[in-house]
């Protein structure tokens, strides 16, 4: 127990120390004193939390059990950075472009803003990366047991659980003191950073020093060394070609899409020539990191005894020959891979799941509020806090249920495979124009989904369901999905088979997604800004135009920012725009600006939803122009409504004015008829008058001879008669137009009719001179009809026809016809020259005599008086054009229809 | 005397009553029954006294009224309108045509032969307008 306390101790001193270390790099950062701080050679040492207690502990593992395997761990990342530099230094170009805080955030960023994106790869993130926390809390934990008993099984379960609960508390604690001091992701942790590179050089030190032991201290120096190795199992491992292949690619990947790597390499990274010192530095670390593995294992083998945990090898050994300090320095090489990776790990992931899922949600939860109340920042601290909380909680409880009994090596393989589905969708986003949301969602599912099935799920083993049978038979007995001999594939290495499958089909998917859907107007612009990172000068376009008050993004800015630094923002903005104060004008450019800076702090996706509240009016996701649209199409209807409106309002104006146009008619028609009524009645009562003056002078002087005396008078009857039929004729009107007139219905024969109409026609003083042409057998129809109003039609029409007919010998041809059972038709179609089209329409209207008055001898009321017994009739009469002469129809109800 | 009035009227009863009363007094009385042609005959016949219609076929009497002033040997002919349409505005449109006289018919025939004497003594008395 004495060296367990000396143990916690150690630890505890170890731990202060970063604290201090932490804490001063802090202050020389806020006092802006970096100095070397910024130094190539921290950002390279930081670049170290790849290799975590799994490299530490594990790699010794790993070469008992799989020989030289382990090198392609080391491998792929080195040839990332000296080969494949070139990606790298896109990606930070890219990264602080676009003040990408995270891969969950750069794949959303790229993909339009991509909400689901965002969820999606923090979800795979921190599903990826759980066990991986999980694993170093148990290697911690281990370790502490391993020192403590001095058991080199390290089996020792003694308050296992305990240690690694305290130790995921102590790092929790120091990734919320350190981790979230800076709401701005996208500013460089200092004091992470820098106690990350005393931890690597920490677990450096400790390894080789380790190594160096094992080599001078427990073995002749290398030519023993070599011929020990010779003889050892671990030579003997054969080498899978597929297998190395696969984990150098792996691993490769790794260095970008682990959340902690993509944090320390992208995030952190302050100058992009940093990576000029790392392209050949990091190698040569991980070199040093991997050159005592073979020696340790070999002599590991050898001099411990059977069954000891080979994991614990770099401990054990030490230990074994009773070297307290060189153990406790090893411990404390392995404490710092475990925790470095951890607390890194902590940030990357609580940062992505405060950006892409908390403050989603709370924005969401508050519907456009968000900028108006609340205090943003600390809402994002809290959940940025609340975040790594969550993430420590999660591997611990891992840990907890898992009963830490998986090879490091394993775990680490599966999280490896799980991290790199978001590969396609990064390399096609930040080197294809044509990658789309759609396509890289499907891949990044399907990816994840054949991960989880072929690899993460069966580490499980039966807890998950992945019982023996299921794995050797496939789920219900269909051998094709056998999660690992998937589509029938057998005899592969399992974790080539998950990495092949897995990739091949994200790939494929994401490819075949890109192609086959359409970017959003965004997403191409995204698109092409990530594409074309170095030719764009790195603005991100995306706010075409700002209706943003100033004053509301200040306010929105220092919830987020803090007052002070908000404050200075805006500042600085009007002093470049020329003015005095805190408030810049809103242009595109500020707001970009602003943008940038907000989504340091909140992530792209949320700090643009924001200013999208704030500003609108601007060109963001689809989502907005979709919100844009829908308004627009509001506006539209609303818009069509108020045209509805006005047309109505046009509508009726133009009744009204009709209305009043007709009243005008009326009036006009009004004066026209009396007018008229006044001619037609003074033109006989002239005659009248003058001949009766006459005769009355004539009764006086005598001088009137009999025949004069004689025509003189009948002048004055006819006249008199005329002016009585003009009365007739107008009250007749008046009553028919009233709609008064009572008509007496009776039951008759149509033919009659016309017969009573030619009587009366012919019974008058001139009653020949027209030849009428009848056909009486069609003629006869009952019906039911007022007998004397419709020959009063017969008369008028006959009576027209022999008054203005002009042809030689006068015809009148009188046809009836039915119409189906109920109507009658019957024309009337003299031979004469017919009435000139323009007057076909007025000779119904009163008054309408189309030759002059000497020839009529009537008022020209006899066509609208048909008019109006026809309608009373329930029947209509009509000028039929095109029939040679004057030509009238009728159509008559042959019963009474109302 | 040898006087002559063209009577531009369309009416037969109103034609014969006229021209028996003008005949009686010694005028000479010629007919004319067309609107459209009035201002022809006019020219033609260079009548001492027009008397005038309104409602004529084919073209009004105001018509022809301003036709004729419009004319400059006949800005001065009097002219006698009758007309059937008693209203006042149709003596104001007679008046503004240039009219010499305006009589509503039903009229009584000894006021027209006073009328027409009258006209005939001062050639440009009615010239009023």
């Amino acid at each position: 127990m004495l060296r367990f306390n000396i143990l916690v101790f150690a630890c505890l001193t170890y731990a202060t120390l970063l604290f201090v270390v932490a804490f001063w790099a802090e202050k020389r950062a806020e006092a802006g004193r970096l100095g070397w701080l910024r130094s190539p050679i921290v950002y390279t040492l930081s670049l170290s939390v790849y290799c975590t207690a799994w490299t530490f502990y594990g790699a010794v593992g790993y070469a008992v059990r799989s020989g030289l395997e382990f090198v392609s761990i080391y491998l792929g990342p080195s040839l990332m950075m000296i080969g494949w530099w070139w990606i790298l230094r896109k990606l930070v170009r890219i990264g602080r472009t676009h003040r990408i805080t995270s891969v969950a955030d750069l794949i959303s960023s790229r993909y339009g803003k991509s909400t689901t994106l965002g969820v999606l790869v923090t979800l795979l993130a921190v599903i990826g990366t759980t066990p991986y926390i999980a694993l170093q809390l148990q290697s911690v934990a281990t370790s502490f047991a391993v020192f403590g008993v001095n058991d080199p099984t390290g089996a020792v379960q003694t308050d296992l659980d305990k240690t690694a609960l305290w130790v995921a508390a102590g790092l929790a604690l120091f990734t919320i003191l350190f981790g979230t001091r800076n709401l701005d992701a996208n500013e460089r942790h200092h004091g992470v950073v820098t106690a990350i590179a005393l931890e690597a050089v920490v677990k450096f030190f400790a390894l080789v020093c380790v190594g160096l032991f094992v080599v001078w201290g427990l073995t002749d120096g290398w030519g023993d060394l070599i011929d020990r190795i010779d003889a050892s199992p671990v030579s003997s491992h054969p080498i899978s070609g597929t297998r190395w292949i696969t984990i150098t690619m792996l691993s490769a990947a790794a260095l970008i899409t682990l959340p902690r790597m993509f944090q320390v390499l992208v995030v952190e990274n302050s100058d992009e020539n940093h990576l000029f010192t790392a392209g050949w530095f990091f190698p040569l670390y991980l070199f040093g990191m991997s050159l005592f593995v073979i020696p340790i294992a070999v002599v590991g083998l050898q001099v411990l005894p059977d069954g000891s945990n080979p994991d614990m090898f770099v401990l054990t050994l030490p230990l074994h020959y009773d070297q307290r300090f060189l153990a406790t320095f090893s411990f404390l090489g392995g404490f710092s891979s475990a925790t470095s990776m951890v607390i890194v790990a902590a940030i990357a992931l609580s940062t992505m799941v405060s950006n892409h899922i908390v403050m989603p949600i709370w924005l969401k939860a508050r519907k456009g509020g968000a900028t108006v109340s609340g205090d943003v920042r600390s809402v994002v601290l809290y959940a940025r806090r609340l975040s790594i909380f969550g993430v420590l909680a999660l591997g611990y409880l891992y840990f907890h249920f898992s009963g830490g009994s998986e090879a490091l090596a394993s775990i680490g393989m599966i999280s490896f495979t799980g991290v790199a589905q978001v590969l396609p969708a990064m390399l096609g986003g930040i080197f294809w124009r044509g990658a789309t949301r759609v396509g890289a969602i499907l891949g990044v599912v399907i990816g994840f989904v054949i991960w989880a099935y072929t690899m993460f799920l069966p580490s499980f083993g039966e807890a998950a369901g992945f019982t023996a049978e299921l794995m050797a038979e496939g789920p219900l007995g269909i051998g094709l999905l056998r999660p690992q001999a998937l589509f029938g594939v057998t005899g592969v290495d399992p974790v080539v088979h998950a990495v092949a499958w897995s990739l091949a089909i994200n790939t494929l998917v994401f490819l075949l997604g890109s192609l086959f859907s359409f970017p959003r107007p965004v997403e191409r612009l995204q698109g092409a800004q990530f594409v074309n990172v170095f030719e764009h000068s790195g603005t991100a376009r995306g706010w075409s135009h700002g209706f943003a008050e100033t004053e509301d993004l200040l306010v929105m800015a220092q919830r987020i920012l803090g007052a002070s630094e908000a404050q200075a923002l805006f500042h600085a903005a009007a002093a470049e725009q020329g003015k005095e104060g805190y408030l810049p004008d809103a242009t595109p450019e500020f707001i970009e600006r602003l943008e940038r800076k907000l989504a340091g702090s909140v992530g792209a996706a949320t700090a643009h939803a924001m200013l999208a509240q704030i500003a609108g009016g601007v060109l963001v996701s689809v989502e907005d122009l979709m919100a844009v649209a829908d308004e627009t199409a509001q506006m539209m209807e609303y818009s069509n409504q108020l045209e509805m409106k006005s047309e109505e309002l046009s509508r009726t104006a133009r009744k009204l004015r009709e209305a009043n146009e007709k009243l005008t008619q009326l009036s006009i028609q009004k004066d026209a008829f009396l007018s008229q009524i006044s001619h037609e009645l003074r033109t006989p009562m002239t005659s009248i008058s003058a001949f009766s003056e006459i005769l009355r002078s004539a009764g006086q002087e005598g001088d009137l001879d009999a025949e004069s005396l004689e025509r003189f008078s009948s002048i004055i009857h006819d006249e008199a008669l005329r002016l009585t039929r003009l009365l007739d004729d107008l009250l007749d009107l008046s009553v028919l137009e009233s709609g008064s007139v009572s008509l007496n219905w009776t039951r008759t024969n149509l033919h009659d009719v016309i017969d009573r109409a030619m009587g009366a026609v012919m019974q008058g003083r001139d009653g020949v001179g027209i030849r009428i042409e009848r056909n009486e057998f069609s003629e006869h129809i009952a019906m039911e009809t007022d007998a004397d109003r419709l020959s009063q039609v017969f008369i008028n029409l006959i009576t027209n026809a022999r008054k203005y007919c002009d042809a030689e010998q006068p015809t009148l041809k009188i046809q009836v016809r039915r119409i189906g059972q109920d109507d009658v038709q019957i024309d009337f179609i003299d031979n004469g020259t017919g009435i000139p089209a323009d007057k076909q329409t007025v000779i119904f209207e009163k008054f309408s005599r189309i030759t002059d008055h000497a020839k009529a001898g009537s008022a020209g009321l006899g066509l609208a008086i048909c008019r109006e017994i026809m309608a009373n009739l329930g029947g209509t009469i009509a000028y039929l054009p095109g029939q040679g002469g004057a030509a009238f129809r009728l159509d008559l109800p042959r019963v009474r229809t109302r | 005397m040898g006087k002559r009035v063209l009577l531009i009227e369309d009416e037969p009863n109103i034609i014969e009553a006229i021209r028996f009363i003008l005949s009686r007094d010694g005028w000479t009385v010629e007919v004319h029954s067309d609107g459209a042609s009035a201002v022809d005959a006019v020219d033609r016949k260079q009548p001492d006294i027009v008397i005038l219609d309104v409602m004529l076929p084919n073209k009004s009497g105001f018509d022809i009224l301003r036709d004729l002033r419009a004319a400059p040997e006949h800005a001065a002919r009097p002219v006698l309108m009758l007309t059937a349409r008693g209203q006042k505005k149709d003596r104001d449109m007679a008046e503004a045509a240039g009219v010499s006289h305006f009589m509503t018919k039903p009229f009584s025939n000894s006021e027209m032969l006073d009328v027409v004497r009258g006209l005939a003594q001062q050639p440009t008395d009615g010239g009023d307008a």
